[in-house]
C-alpha cells in the first residue's frame, strides 16, 4: 500500500536520470509516491467558495494539494484536512506558497458559502470548489478517482464515498505526487518542502 | 426510548448485586471529544474506553441531549475509497480496550440543540448491550483539531 507498483519504475527512471548527469528532480528522494508523467496536467474549470469561477490557471505558480470530499463528512475528510493543516503549520513562512484544494463531490449541497465556512475552519490556505456535476467529474475522472453517492439510513439523507488520495501538482500544474493514509505528515512534510523549494519547476 | 434506556438502567442496577455487574458500570472512558464543524454540519465524537471487568461490553449507541440525532458510525477504506456507515456496535474486551477514532468508529451527531464552541462539554450517554449507560462530558474542540 505504502509503496505502490509505481515505485520500482520511479526509482529505474531515477537512477537512469542520475547515470546520465542529469540534475533534474527526478533524483530526488521522494517519500510519497511520484505520478510524474503518469497523470495530466491540472485542469478544471469549477467555482471557488467565494463563488467566481476558477481554472487551474488561476492557480500557477503555487503547490497544490488536490483533494476530493464533502461538506456532510464529519470524519475522514476533516482528518485530512486537519492533518494537512498540521503539515502547513511545521513548514512555515514556506507553506504560504501551497494551496489545499478541497473538490466537493456533493455539490447538491456544498455551495460556495457552506464550503467557505468549511475549508476555512481548517486552514486560510484551503480553497473549497464546487461546480456543475458534470465539471466535478470530469476532474475527478481526469485523475482515474471515484466517487459514489447512496441513499443513508440516518438523516443526512445520502451518504458519499470518495478516494481519499491527495494528488500533488508542482508550480507549473504538473501532477507530481500522491500521497495515501497511510502516508504520514512527516512524509508530506518533507515533500512538499522539496517540491516548494523548486522555484522554477521544470 | 429514553425512559426505554433509564427502566433498562434500573433493571441494571437491580441486577448489580447478582453475578455480574452492568457492562457500564466497567467501562472508564477518558480523552472524550467532538470535532465541531462550522454552520449545521454534523460532528464526529471520539473516546477512548477500557473495559476492567471479566467480561466484554458491548457499546451499542449514544444520545445527547444537545444533539437531536447521535449515531454510532463507522469509516472504512476499500480499494483507496473512503466510506463511511452505521455501525451495529463496538465490543470492548474484557481488561481490554477500544477507541472510537479518526478514521474509524466515531459518533455521528447532527442537529445541534443549541450553538457550541470550542472548549464547551457535551454531555452524551453511552449505551451498552445491557441496557446500562454511562455518562461522558465530551469536549468540543476545533474542526482542526489534531
Ligand atoms: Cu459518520
Amino acid at each position: 500500500m505504502k509503496l505502490p507498483r509505481l515505485a520500482p519504475f520511479a526509482l529505474l527512471l531515477a537512477a537512469a536520470l542520475l547515470l546520465a548527469g542529469c540534475q533534474r528532480d527526478t533524483a530526488v528522494p521522494w517519500q510519497l509516491t511520484s505520478i510524474r508523467g503518469h497523470m495530466p496536467d491540472l485542469s478544471f474549470r469549477l467555482v471557488d467558495d467565494s463563488g467566481k469561477t476558477v481554472t487551474a490557471a488561476d492557480y500557477r505558480g503555487k503547490v497544490l494539494l488536490l483533494y476530493f470530499g464533502y461538506t456532510h463528512c464529519p470524519d475522514v475528510c476533516p482528518l485530512t484536512l486537519a492533518h494537512l493543516h498540521a503539515v502547513l503549520q511545521k513548514l512555515g513562512k514556506p507553506a504560504d506558497d501551497v494551496r489545499i484544494l478541497f473538490v466537493s463531490v456533493d455539490p447538491a449541497r456544498d455551495t460556495p458559502a457552506v464550503l467557505h465556512d468549511y475549508v476555512r475552519a481548517f486552514d486560510p490556505r484551503a480553497v473549497g470548489l464546487t461546480g456543475s456535476p458534470r465539471d466535478i467529474e470530469a476532474l475527478v475522472k481526469r485523475y482515474r478517482a471515484s466517487f459514489t453517492r447512496e441513499p443513508a439510513k440516518g438523516d443526512s439523507g445520502y451518504e458519499v464515498s470518495h478516494s481519499s488520495a491527495i494528488y500533488v501538482f508542482d508550480r507549473a500544474g504538473h501532477a507530481r505526487l500522491l500521497a495515501t493514509p497511510p502516508d504520514s505528515q512527516a512524509q508530506i512534510g518533507h515533500d512538499l518542502g522539496l517540491l516548494i523549494a523548486q522555484k522554477d519547476a521544470p | 426510548m429514553k425512559r426505554r434506556a433509564l427502566a433498562l438502567l434500573f433493571a441494571g442496577l437491580l441486577g448489580a448485586g447478582a453475578a455480574h455487574a452492568a457492562q457500564a458500570d466497567h467501562v472508564r472512558a477518558n480523552h472524550a471529544w467532538i470535532r465541531l464543524l462550522p454552520g449545521a454540519l454534523p460532528a464526529s465524537g471520539y473516546v477512548e474506553l477500557a473495559n476492567d471487568g471479566d467480561q466484554p461490553a458491548r457499546l451499542t449507541g449514544a444520545a445527547s441531549t444537545d444533539y437531536a440525532s447521535t449515531m454510532l458510525h463507522r469509516s472504512a477504506m476499500h480499494d483507496g475509497m473512503s466510506e463511511m456507515a452505521m455501525a451495529d456496535h463496538l465490543d470492548i474486551p474484557a481488561h481490554g480496550r477500544a477507541a472510537l477514532a479518526p478514521g474509524g468508529y466515531h459518533l455521528m451527531l447532527e442537529r445541534a440543540a443549541r450553538t457550541l464552541k470550542p472548549g464547551d462539554t457535551v454531555p452524551v450517554t453511552l449505551r451498552f448491550a445491557d441496557g446500562s449507560t454511562l455518562a461522558v462530558g465530551f469536549q468540543v474542540r476545533p474542526a482542526n483539531a489534531d
